[in-house]
This record gives C-alpha cells, structure tokens and sequence, in this order.
C-alpha cells in the first residue's frame, strides 16, 4: 500500500483524465478544459521534481533521477502541444474537448514507459501511449490526409506492437522471466531464443523513435496529422521511447552489450544518412522535420551504441536541446497562417524576412542550430555526441556522423536561403498569436544563448544517469 | 591593469551594438542613418580600445597577456582567453577593418540596412573571438560561428549568383571543419584539455600527431585556401558585397593562417616536419597556376581573389620553414594583404557603385577622369606585387629568405610567383587606368569622395609606414616567433 505514494503523479495525470473527461460532457467550454489539463502538468511536473526515488512493485516500476527527468521532458512536451492547441483548434478542424484528455492518457502511457523495469509495465505503457496517438492523428475527421494519417500509422503501429510482443514472449520463454534486471540472468551464448526475442524488442522500439529501416511512417503521419500533434510526435513520444530504450538495453543487457550494440550501430548510421539525403527533396516542412527528426535519432542513438556512461550522458544532453529546439520550430509552422489558412510547403517561407525579419532571424538560427553550427545548441549536443563516440572508439560512426551532418547542413540552409533569398510573399498574420510568442521566443533564445554557460544541462545529465553508472 | 577583461570587452562589445541597433526602428532614411553611425561609432569604439590593448602589450613578453579564464562547459574546457605577438596584430587588424567595412556600405547597401550592419558586427565578435581564444573548443566556435553571419552577408546582399557562391562557400568550410571537430574531440580525450597553453606542452605521439595534423589541415587548407580547395574562393569574392569581400580577404583567410602557427606547428611539431615538402608543393603550385589564372580574368574581383591565393601560398610556405624570419614573414604577409588586398577590393568598391560592373574591359583610361583614385590604386597595386617600400615587400621578401635557407629550388620556383605578381598586377591597372578615355559612359566619373577618401587614408599609411620601418611590427611579432620556434624545434630534437 505504501507504494501507492510513489506513483502520485501517475495517479495525478489518470485522475484528471477522467475528471477532465466527465467535466467535458457538461462544460461546452474546450479551452477550459484544455487549461484544466495544462494545470494538471503542471503539479505533476512538481510532484515528480519533489518525489523519492525508489524501485517499487518487486522492482518492476523504477523511479530514478533518470526517470524524472525524462518524465519532466515529457510533461514540457506535452504543455506545449496543449499550448499549441488553443490557438489553432479552430482553423486545423480538432476542436474538440477529447484532445486535452487524450494528450493526458498519451502523458500517462509515456510516464509508464519511462519508469517501466518489466516487460509487461513497459508494454502496458507503449500500448496506452500508442491507442492515444493513433486517435490523435486522425482527430481532423473531415482531412484525407489526417485520416490517412491514423489509419497508416494504426496499422504499421499494431504491427511493431505484433513485433513487439513476439520478442517479449520469446524473451520470457527462454528466460522465464519479465522483469529487466532478471532477464538476462540465465543469458549463454547458446541462447538463442533469448537473442531473437531481443532483436524482435528492438525493431519494435526502433518503430516508435522512427528509426531507419522502421520510419516509413514518419513523414507520412507528420504530414498528415494536425500541426500541433505534429508537433507531439515530435516531441514527447520518441523521447519517452528512447528513454524505455535506453532502460530495457542497458537495466537487463548491459553487461551483454555485444550483442545488440551491432544492432544500434546499424540504425543509428542508416538513419543519419538517409536522413540526410531524403530531406533534401522534400517539399513541405512538416514532411521535412519529419526527416530532420529521424535524423536525430540517428545521432541520439549514438548515444546509446557507445553504452558508456558518456554515451548515456550525451544522449541526454541531445534529447533535451532537441526538445527546445523542436519547441522553437514547431510554434513557426503553427504560425504560418493567413487569412485563417495555414501553410505548410517551404516555398510560403519565401522572402519572410522582409515582413517579420526578427522572427526570421531566430528560425535561420534554429535551422542552423539543427544543423549543429557553433555556437548554438544543436553543436553542443552534437559535439558530446561525438565525445561519446570517440571515447568508445567508433570512429567510424563519429566520421559517418559528421558527414551526414554536412550533408543535412544542406536542406536546413536550403530552408534559410528561401526565407532569406527569394522574393517575397504576403504577411503572416499568425505570427502575432501571443500564445505561440510565449513558447517560441523562450526556446529560441534558450537556444541561442545556450552556448554563455552550457555547464548545468551538463551537470543535469550526470545526475540523471547515476542510476546506470 | 590586467583586472580589466579586455578582451572580453572587445569580444562583446559589437553584441551590445547589436542589442541597441535592434531597439532601434528601421523604415525611413533618418533612421537607417542612425543605425549606420551607432554601428560605426560601435565599431571604432571597438578599434580604439584594440589601440589600448596593442599600447599596454608588453612587447618583451613571448608568453600570452592579459589572459582570462572562467569555468565555462566542464574540467577541461574553459573560456580561456589571451594574446601573444602572433595574434594581437590580427585582432588590430579585424577591428580595424570592420568600421571601414561598416563605412564603405555607407551608400552601396540599399536594403535591409540593419540586418547587414547586424551580420557584420556579429562577424565581428566572431573574427575577434576565434585570434583571442586558447581554448580549442572556443576557438572551434568562434570559427565556424563566422559562418552564419557571413552566409548571410554574401547571401542576401550578394550579387547575381549569390546563392550558388554562399552555399558553396559553406559547405566547404564545413565540410573541412568538421574533421577538425574531430581532432579536437580527440584531444580533448586524449590529452584531458583543450587548453592551448597546456596542449603546447604535451606530447602526442607520431601517429597520433599525423592524423590529428590532417585533420586541422582539411579545415585550414580550405579556409587558407590552397590550390586545390581554393574554388569557393573567386566566387564568394565575386558575388559578395563590397564590404563582404574586404572582411573574407583581409580577415577570414587569416583565421587558418593563424591556426597553422598556433595549432599545426605548435601541437603538432612532428607532422608538421613530415608534411612540410607536402605544403610547400602546394603552395608554389598555387602561387604559379593561380598567378596564371588570375592574368587572364575578366573580372576584377576574381583577379584580385586569385591573387590572393598566390599571396597565401607564401604565407604558407613561411610558416613551414619552421624559422623566425619565415613565421615573422608569413604574419607581416598576412598583415599586409590584409590590409592590400582589402584596399583593393575596395578600390573595385569604389568604381562599381559608379559603374556597376567588374569586367575589365568596360573601363579604361580613368586617370583622366578620377586622378586621386588611379593614386590610391596604383599604391595598393605595387605593395600586392610587392614592390619594396611597401608593407608587400617585407612579408615576401622575409618568407623568399627563411624558404632560401631551406631549399633553393622552391625559393627559385616561389620567386618566379612575384614575377607573375608583378605581371597581372600591373597589367589590371594598366587596362583600367591608362590609355585614352574612349568609353562614353566613363566620362561620367566622378573622383573619390570625402568619405572614401577618410576610407583609404589609414590603410595607405600603413602599407608605407610598415614598408618603410617594419620594426615597430616585427619587434611585436619576434619574442613570440621566437619561442614557437625553440619550442617546435626543442620537441623535434
């Protein structure tokens, strides 16, 4: 009973859930309860701050500083597609009061994921995220592509879940156990059951982060879907999956690293690179983050292939400037709107920093940003990236790395070079909603200035990743 | 007097121009005025206080001054700041290039003024940030940071086929830093620091130092540039606004000419000895073909572009005699065509907001038209060819001597670069200066005026002053030559 205090928060985010959900069917008022819900973030965002780390339930629920802060990730996540939500819900089709709430569910699944040590509390966690995500895609009933979107994303979903479950069931066969730190136990080279089951796990995480040779939905369901859903992908729900990644590889075979550290240096390069060159052509920018973001999880997994406690640190670090950074740019595209329209293809940038050149100026940033040029962010997370990979002496996944970083530096100035370079186009009259200003010049000065005194977001993830190393 | 942060001070002083220029409105001509005057004012502001700093330098100290030193990112990577003889002059030099940027754009920028004097005091910081840095990492981000501002400068107020040449012009650089990226990665792993007063002392060993040289040489070759990354180079010039073109020639292609004494030679002795026949191979390849594809341009800019090549392979063939005369030769050469080569792009500046064209053979004739401006041309055209008695003169001709006592094949190889020199230098001012003013639309000319005129004052005094008596400059440069070289040659023996 006593474990009860220790999972306040998640109790916090399914209780007003429901009471969100119930309130809805009286009060007509959607923005209420969307604020409703952002409150709700907000106090669990302090509770988990306040919380007592412990590892709960015969040790298959596990709260840590690694846990909370991917928790705290997030929430922030999470209140920024609610923010997002308020401005747009009416002109993008999805005003209704079930967006809120299921973000709520999407938060709690992801809570899940991040502090799950089982098998079974992490497929709990990735189904619950993932029913919700499927509904919020297709939320715009009456768009093509936002139907489209669901169905794509529903049906390469059960499948990676499919692939998922295999693993699990061969894991547990051949081990006779669910918990992380007690599969690996009985692990010998004759095992291979147990090694079949880790492969089916990982193509199935490799799913959910969009990893390359599983993102063919990505740029498909970030088109499709409504900007600020977009956005959420792109967000919250790779980070929560990297995060139970990072637990289920290194919690129950960290010792065993060869095994599956191939498997990482694999997809982590494809992604890069095919990233980097699949983004050149793209037309419309969600399509275009949709690659960027496949792009990062290459570089994040590095992280993670390098399995050293500066390869968790440096995952860390990457994750949390790619959070801000994807704040910055995701609040610009919502902001693309005249006349109550939004525009979503490269081309309407064009000439944009005649009629907003501040604005302008801090999206060419961000775009430089993401391409990892000093003294931005995006080089800081890049750079310990690479730290990591040396350090681990892969060289070789360092040297693919930069030259996919050249390469991307490529589309992400094409971006710049439009805005900057072509003629001009008609106002923006989103630009000036004060509820997108409020995210986007935050994150982009915490993204420019990042580089005056990057020590405590250092100092962060060392602290996170204690529980590992 | 080492209390105050001087050289933070002049690191950020251009961002706290640039934070009172973004307070102030931008929509009629009174108020593009102003923001011209705060951005000069800021700019000279910022020379006078380098003035201050190259007066309170003490000359006789080899090691660096007035250094600062903050706890910044982790153990091992601080904000390290300091300057030595080798780098002080290039720090006057950027501050003193930068307001008369800042003044030649005066009439030629017709939009988006605040924008462009942004970009340009944003370079600003960086170009001084990347010669006061010594600290690898802080010195990787000033480098590559300079590209943003300058992507944007040729970018938006370049020329015809500005996005061709800026994308090119970015990507090489890139492409070329990254593996330094690497390299300093490696030795920050390696060597637990990337503090360059404790990198000068540590030991790589010959492997390592080989690789770790190829890589700052893949990003320095292409900054510097040598033949054959030198491409992005005529076409940045060409498509860059005037003022652009003055800060890539007189500033940017000394950032890798500063890197190859500090980091190259300094950390890397070994490499360095190993490589040197590789460096001087193509540095007299560039100082001739490029010589010979410069003697038949078209264009003004990319004559001047090609030449400046040329005049950075003796940069680099001085560095890599590992001699006195030949480091003390390689920074008064890049001191001088700094301060050359920025005259005369701005000496092209100067007939194409009249005329607005480049190509030679539209103009001819003009000493009849404009005789103060056929002076000032012909000053900065005899110092590019070297002529003595100008700044040209003293870096050529100390490089030609440290390279002499080397090997007397590539002295005779390099001499034959001044021949050429000579041969498309004069050659240019004799198609545009001389001969019968037959062109109608030259008679409109009109001579320099009050503004150019301020403009060009300063830089041919130094080119004479430092031609005359280089003293006061080489006795800046010496004690800190000196020591690389004992140090270079302590770790060979």
């Amino acid at each position: 009973m006593e474990n009860i205090v220790h999972i306040i928060p998640e109790i916090f985010i399914f209780c007003s859930a429901l009471i969100l959900l119930i309130l809805g069917l009286f009060i007509k008022n959607i923005k209420l309860i969307n604020n409703l819900a952002i409150l709700s973030l907000l106090i669990a965002v302090a509770i988990v701050i306040n919380q007592p780390y412990q590892s709960i339930y015969l040790n298959s629920y596990i709260i840590d500083e690694f846990s909370s802060l991917f928790k705290i990730m997030i929430f922030i996540g999470s209140i920024v597609t609610l923010v997002m939500f308020i401005s747009s819900r009416e002109d993008l089709h999805i005003n209704l009061y079930e967006f809120p709430i299921l973000i709520l569910f999407a938060t709690l699944g992801m809570m899940v994921m991040v502090s799950a040590n089982d098998l079974l509390a992490m497929f709990i966690g990735l189904e619950l995220q993932s029913l919700s995500l499927y509904v919020l895609a297709a939320l715009n009933r009456n768009s093509l592509l936002s139907s489209e979107a669901g169905i794509k994303y529903f049906i390469l979903g059960a499948l990676s879940s499919g692939l998922l479950l295999f693993g699990i069931s061969y894991i547990y066969g051949f081990s006779g156990n669910t918990n992380f730190n007690l599969i690996a136990v009985n692990y010998n080279s004759e095992s291979l059951g147990l090694l079949i089951g880790i492969v089916f796990v990982l193509a199935g995480l490799a799913f959910k982060v969009s990893a390359v040779p599983f993102h063919m939905w990505t740029p498909d369901v970030y088109q499709g879907a409504p900007t600020p859903i977009t956005a959420f992908f792109a967000l919250a729900p790779k980070i929560a999956a990297m995060g139970l990644l990072v637990r289920f590889l290194f919690n129950s075979f960290g010792e065993l690293y060869l095994d599956w550290q191939q498997i990482i240096f694999f997809i982590s390069i494809a992604s890069m690179m095919l990233a980097a060159f699949a983004a050149i052509a793209q037309t419309s920018i969600k399509r275009l983050m949709a690659y960027s973001s496949i792009g990062h999880i290459g570089y994040a997994l590095i992280g993670i292939a390098c399995v050293s406690s500066e390869g968790l640190r440096s995952l860390l670090i990457y994750l949390m400037i790619y959070l801000v950074m994807n704040v910055s740019v995701f609040t610009v595209i919502l902001s693309l709107k005249r006349n109550d329209a939004y525009f979503e293809n490269i081309s309407d940038l064009s000439g944009m920093y005649k009629n907003h050149p501040f604005t302008t100026i801090l999206v060419a940033l961000m775009m430089f940003s993401l391409a990892g040029i000093p003294p931005l962010a995006g080089f800081f997370g890049k750079f310990y990236i690479f730290v990591a990979a040396l350090e681990s002496n892969m060289v070789f996944l360092a040297v693919v790395g930069i030259i996919a970083s050249v390469i991307s530096a490529f589309y992400y100035l094409r971006i710049v070079k439009i805005m900057y370079f072509d003629e001009s186009k008609e106002e923006f009259d989103g630009l000036n909603i004060r509820s997108l200003q409020v995210l986007f010049y935050p994150s982009s000065f915490l993204v420019i200035l990042f580089f005056i005194y990057p020590a405590p977001i250092i100092q962060l993830s060392e602290y996170a990743i204690k529980s590992f190393y | 007097m080492n209390e105050l942060p001087i050289l933070s001070i002049l690191i950020l002083l251009p961002l706290v121009g640039i934070f009172f220029m973004t307070l102030i409105r931008n929509d009629n001509d009174q108020s593009s005025n102003n923001l011209k005057h705060t951005a000069l004012w800021i700019s000279f502001l910022n020379f006078l206080i380098s003035l201050y700093l190259l007066f309170a330098f003490n000359q006789q100290d080899a090691d660096f001054q007035f250094e600062e030193r903050y706890f910044w990112i982790e153990n091992g990577i601080s904000y390290h700041l300091g300057v030595d003889g080798i780098s002080i002059l290039f720090i006057v030099l950027t501050t003193m290039l930068v307001p008369i940027c800042i003044l030649a754009s005066y009439n030629s920028i017709k939009f988006s003024v605040k924008e462009y004097l942004i970009a340009f005091l944003a370079l600003e910081t960086f170009m001084i940030g990347v010669f006061c840095s010594l600290d690898l990492v802080l010195f990787y981000l000033f480098f590559e940071g300079g590209l943003i501002p300058m992507f944007l400068i040729i970018g938006i107020w370049g020329g015809e086929r500005r996005v061709y040449s800026t994308f090119k012009f970015f990507l090489y650089t890139l492409a070329g830093s990254v593996f330094m990226l690497l390299a300093i990665i490696y030795i920050f792993i390696t060597a637990g620091a990337t503090d360059v007063s404790y990198l000068l002392d540590y030991n790589f060993t010959r492997n390592e130092q080989i690789v770790l040289w190829l890589a700052f040489f893949a990003s320095f070759m292409v900054k510097i540039p040598m033949w054959p990354f030198h491409t992005w180079l005529p076409d940045a010039h060409v498509e860059a606004p005037t003022a652009g073109s003055v800060i890539l020639a007189g500033v940017l292609l000394k950032m890798a000419g500063y890197g190859f004494i500090r980091f190259s030679i300094g950390f890397f002795p070994e490499a360095s000895e190993l490589f040197a026949p590789l460096i001087f191979t193509l540095s007299i390849v560039a100082i001739i073909v490029t010589s010979l594809i410069a003697l038949v341009q078209e264009d003004m800019k990319k004559l001047i572009a090609y030449s400046s090549v040329a005049h950075m392979g003796f940069v680099t063939l001085g560095i890599f005699t590992f001699t006195v005369q030949g480091i003390e030769g390689s920074i008064i050469q890049m001191i001088s065509h700094g301060i050359v080569s920025a005259a005369l792009f701005l000496c092209v500046g100067v007939v194409y907001d009249r005329l607005h064209t480049r190509e030679i053979s539209r103009y001819g004739g003009l000493v009849s038209k404009m005789p103060m401006y056929a002076f000032t041309f012909m000053i900065f055209i005899l110092a590019s060819l070297g002529l003595p008695g100008t700044s040209g003169f003293i870096g050529e001709f100390l490089v030609l001597l440290s390279i002499f006592s080397i090997n007397t094949y590539f002295a005779v190889f390099a001499t034959t670069g001044v021949v050429l020199a000579a041969t498309y230098s004069l050659w240019l001012y004799r198609r545009m200066i001389f001969g019968a003013l037959i062109k109608d639309d030259l008679s409109e000319m009109l001579d320099l005026t009050r503004r150019e005129i301020i403009i060009f004052v300063p830089l041919i005094t130094l080119t004479i002053i430092i031609g005359i008596y280089p003293k006061p400059v080489i006795d800046i440069i010496e004690p800190s030559a000196k020591k690389i070289v004992n140090q270079v040659n302590g770790k060979l023996n």
